[in-house]
């Protein structure tokens, strides 16, 4: 267990350190010196020389892309060649708004998928479950952003009983704050609860199947009390699986998200770094989201490795 | 054997059918021209000639379906098309040769890929060079590429212990040679699957990135900026939202059911092993 845990360790930083070269190799593609941008054209050489002094852009990329990513692993994300702020600071505070609103997306997802799915699967041969794996396909088909829209219209313009964007944090006024993020939340979480509904469906089915659960049946438990007690750990595994998947997805989705709701979340910073063309920014905020992903790819790897035994001998 | 004709293959048949037919129609006909701006058909209810009414710059929603359409099926077809293309053949290498370095480093720089989402891709590429349709259809190709090799390898690997390619190595015939004539044709039906799949995510992500703006540029009707444009009027003109979300809905909707069908059509043993789904 220890070996297989370094081994996925190793891996990750090593995918962590390529990711940078190549989000760093990517952003330094990019026409025009940061320098000469900052300046204007009526710039005198020797200031854009000077400015890129100052920059470190006037070294060689290789010491440039060093000192990048060694600042990274503490915090520090460089300072913006357009508002000559530092970006460490600004990533952490968006960061924060991303995570509640990634977490509230999945929890929304999970309190949906895991009873709609276990019914769906305990009654996959009557009208009702086949109801829910046909809404579940609909579901699917509705991306966040669409379902954002929906969510407005029907709380925000009809019922006008939810604000239809905006965010207060929760240190000003904690209840404004919750009724800021519960239409994101929903938008995040309905429609991959529906993605998860037919997993844990699938899963609940497969297990359902298995002779120790019959065992339990046999030994006098009741269907849903078998379940409970032998099934559901091992319905898990290949939804811990989809559940990794999905929490990048809905980090994603949270860029589209926050773009609706006006969330000045790590989204809101990346497209206005985009529009404003910091680079430097963008290039910070690129490699936070891909770490985010690969350190997601590595717990459910560890998760699995947890819930089943079998598994860590295998990769 | 082929297994039965289903519920989900026709009705995602004929949704994406719907789709490709609006998108062929538009070519040669549309009610009106989709770019046209009319200031005295601002906001114009349906009615009129305008069966679905008009945009805030008297733009027929109609019309600007119909040619967005084409604008989703064209960015599916190039970014399905460059997955296929790039993932499939190094997930027969991988699956051929599981055990060596080579498809050790395609499956690791698969995950690495895998780290770099169409959105993120499609940011960076937009960042650089600018956001178009090329730049959405190639993020979203690269993003799906490793969709298609894992898909591809494990099929493979499936094919590769079957009796008739033994019979095959055991004959001396080429790795390239047993390629091209047992595995490829052996997994072709999952990789039809995986393309309706891929492309009903594909739809999802040039929706996604035109509604942020870094995709199809205007004055080229696309769902996803209909949507962007029809949200800032979402509590006076709620309609304009209403037709582009349900033509995305709908199209990703039909892949979807269409990709599930073809499992089922296609490959009846699989259809046992996904009987959950």
């Amino acid at each position: 267990m220890i070996l297989f845990l370094l081994k996925r360790v190793a891996v990750l930083l090593v995918s962590t350190a390529i990711a940078g070269v190549v989000v760093f190799a990517f952003m330094a593609l990019l026409p025009g010196d940061p320098a000469e941008v900052a300046l204007g054209v009526n710039a005198t050489p020797e200031a854009v020389a000077a400015l890129r002094e100052q920059f470190g852009t006037d070294r060689p990329p290789v010491a440039q892309f060093l000192d990048w990513f060694g600042g990274l692993a503490t915090g520090d994300f460089g300072t913006s060649y357009v508002t000559s702020t530092p970006i460490g600071p600004q990533i952490a505070d968006r960061l924060g708004v991303t995570a509640v609103l990634v977490i509230g997306g999945m929890l929304i997802a999970l309190v949906v998928a895991v009873p709609a799915g276990t019914f769906a699967a305990v009654h996959h041969r009557n009208p009702l479950g086949a109801a829910i794996s046909a809404f579940s396909q609909v579901g699917i088909a509705i991306p966040a952003f669409l379902a954002g829209i929906l969510l407005v219209f029907v709380f925000a313009v009809q019922a006008q009983v939810l604000p239809s964007g905006g965010y207060v944090p929760i240190s000003e006024d904690p209840g404004a704050w919750l009724r800021g993020l519960l239409l994101p939340w929903l938008s995040l979480g309905i429609v991959q609860g529906a993605v998860l509904t037919r997993y844990v469906r699938s899963a609940v089915l497969d297990v359902m199947r298995e002779d120790f659960l019959r065992t339990a049946r046999a030994k006098g438990r009741g269907r849903l009390g078998a379940l409970w007690r032998h099934g559901l750990r091992n319905a898990s595994i290949p939804v811990v699986t989809v559940l990794g998947l999905q929490l990048a997805t809905l980090l994603i989705g949270a860029v589209v998200v926050e773009r609706i709701f006006v969330i000045p979340g790590l989204g809101d910073l990346l497209l206005n770094g985009v529009a404003g063309r910091d680079l430097l920014l963008v290039q910070g905020v690129v490699m936070v989201l891909v770490v985010a992903v690969l350190v997601i790819n590595f717990v459910v790897d560890a998760a699995y490795a947890l819930l089943d035994p079998r598994l860590r001998g295998a990769r | 054997m082929k297994g039965r004709v289903n519920a989900g293959l026709i009705a995602g048949g004929l949704l994406v059918g719907l789709v490709v037919l609006a998108a062929l129609v538009s070519f040669v006909w549309t009610p009106h021209d989709p770019t046209l701006v009319d200031a005295a058909r601002k906001l114009q209810p349906p009615g009129d000639g305008y069966l679905l009414g008009a945009d805030k710059f008297g733009r027929d929603t109609l019309s600007q379906l119909m040619v967005g359409a084409r604008t989703t099926l064209y960015v599916g077809i190039v970014a399905v098309g460059i997955a296929a293309l790039i993932g499939t053949p190094l997930g027969l290498i991988a699956g051929m040769t599981p055990r060596g370095w080579l498809s050790e480093l395609i499956m690791r720089i698969n995950d690495l890929v895998f780290a770099f989402p169409a959105l993120l891709l499609a940011v960076m590429l937009g960042a650089v060079y600018g956001a178009s349709t090329l730049t959405a259809m190639i993020a979203i190709g690269v993003a799906t590429v490793p969709a298609f090799a894992r898909i591809g390898r494990a099929a493979t690997m499936q094919v590769m212990v079957t009796d008739y390619v033994l019979a095959a190595r055991a004959a001396g015939r080429r790795r390239s040679a047993i390629a091209v004539r047992h595995v490829l044709p052996n997994i072709g039906s999952v990789l039809i699957v995986q393309a309706s799949v891929s492309f009903a995510i594909a739809i999802l992500a040039e929706a996604a990135l035109s509604f942020l703006g870094f995709g199809t540029r205007p004055p080229t009707p696309s769902w996803g900026r209909m949507l962007q444009e029809a949200q800032e009027l979402l509590f006076s003109t709620p309609r304009l939202a209403l037709w582009p979300g349900v033509a995305i809905a709908l199209a990703v909707l039909g892949f979807n059911l269409l990709g599930d069908g073809l499992r089922d059509y296609l490959d009846p043993k699989l259809r046992r092993a996904h009987a959950g789904r």
